[in-house]
């Protein structure tokens, strides 16, 4: 993707101007709009469907859906609550074949951050990392490097649905707990425990990755 | 959740680490967790490679569209219909 051009110093700071400008139709507004969000928003795709072209047609289709609808929009939420409500919408209707959504009301199996047994069972040291090798030694620079930051994108990818959209909310896109479980209609707790679970295994198969 | 164990283990602390990083465990576990990391280098270890892990995931903010979609968009808005708007 090309970088985003500069914006202008911008009377759209504030979503609120953002969105007055929009509905009156000026083009400078709408590209702003798109050059802040356009590549969250097919994250936010690619996390219900199953291909990047998929995820970029799922988005022209909610920026359609942005356009006519910003007459509609109240501001009862947030700006980027109510883009990604859009493109979620947009990306389950366009291919259920793809889209493996998964009701949150199933949290699935319980699983183990990290297999019990890299700890010892039993002793004085039951509970404890069987050795200090069960945590390799990896540099800061190893982790946020290209090809590792190419691997979480693709470990993250392979999450079961629920894991990878909370995921992608929390960690890709930054959004606060508050934020991500009002898109997702999912409890605090639940987005904890889904959050942990997909952190948990993404950092071990990282690790395993990068270790070998 | 609360440990009955004064002392954590590090097979209890993978498990709360999330729950800690959110601000969410008791003021007790809290303090457990603090002191078992104090003496515990896998674990913290552990815990920074989480840390890393999280700001490694983080969507590049310069990332935009490409220019054909940008031009592609900005047509679809200008083209639309006047009652649309």
């Amino acid at each position: 993707m090309d970088a985003a051009p500069v914006e202008p110093i911008s009377r759209f700071h504030d979503d609120v101007h953002l969105v007055a400008a929009l509905r009156a139709g000026d083009a400078e507004a709408f590209a702003v709009l798109v050059d802040r969000h356009h590549a969250a928003m097919v994250r936010v795709a690619r996390a219900y469907v199953g291909s990047a072209d998929s995820a970029e047609d799922a988005v022209q289709d909610a920026w359609l859906g942005v356009i006519r609808g910003i007459e509609r929009f109240e501001g009862r939420s947030s700006l980027t609550t109510w883009l990604y409500r859009i493109v979620i919408h947009r990306s389950i209707s366009r291919g259920t074949r793809e889209a493996r959504v998964i009701p949150f009301s199933t949290m699935g199996p319980a699983e183990p951050a990290v297999h019990a047994d890299r700890f010892e069972h039993s002793g004085p040291d039951a509970g404890w990392w069987r050795s200090h090798d069960e945590v390799p030694d990896l540099t800061a620079d190893e982790i946020l490097s290209r090809e590792s930051r190419t691997m979480i994108d693709r470990l993250i990818a392979a999450l079961p649905s629920n894991q990878r959209l909370v995921i992608t909310l929390r960690d890709v896109l930054g959004l606060s707990a508050t934020e991500t479980c009002e898109i997702l209609g999912v409890t605090e707790g639940n987005q904890r425990v889904l959050l942990h679970r997909a952190r948990s295994r993404v950092r071990e198969d990282l690790v395993g990755y990068l270790a070998s | 959740m609360t440990t009955m164990d004064p002392e954590l283990c590090c097979q209890e602390l993978v498990e709360l680490v999330t729950e800690w990083m959110e601000g969410a465990l008791s003021t007790a576990d809290d303090a457990r967790l603090v002191a078992h990391l104090a003496d515990c280098e896998p674990c913290t270890a552990y815990v920074e490679q989480l840390r890393l892990v999280v700001a490694a995931s983080r969507l590049d903010e310069g990332a935009g569209p490409s220019s054909a979609t940008r031009a592609r968009l900005l047509e679809l808005f200008e083209h639309a219909p006047d009652d649309d708007l």
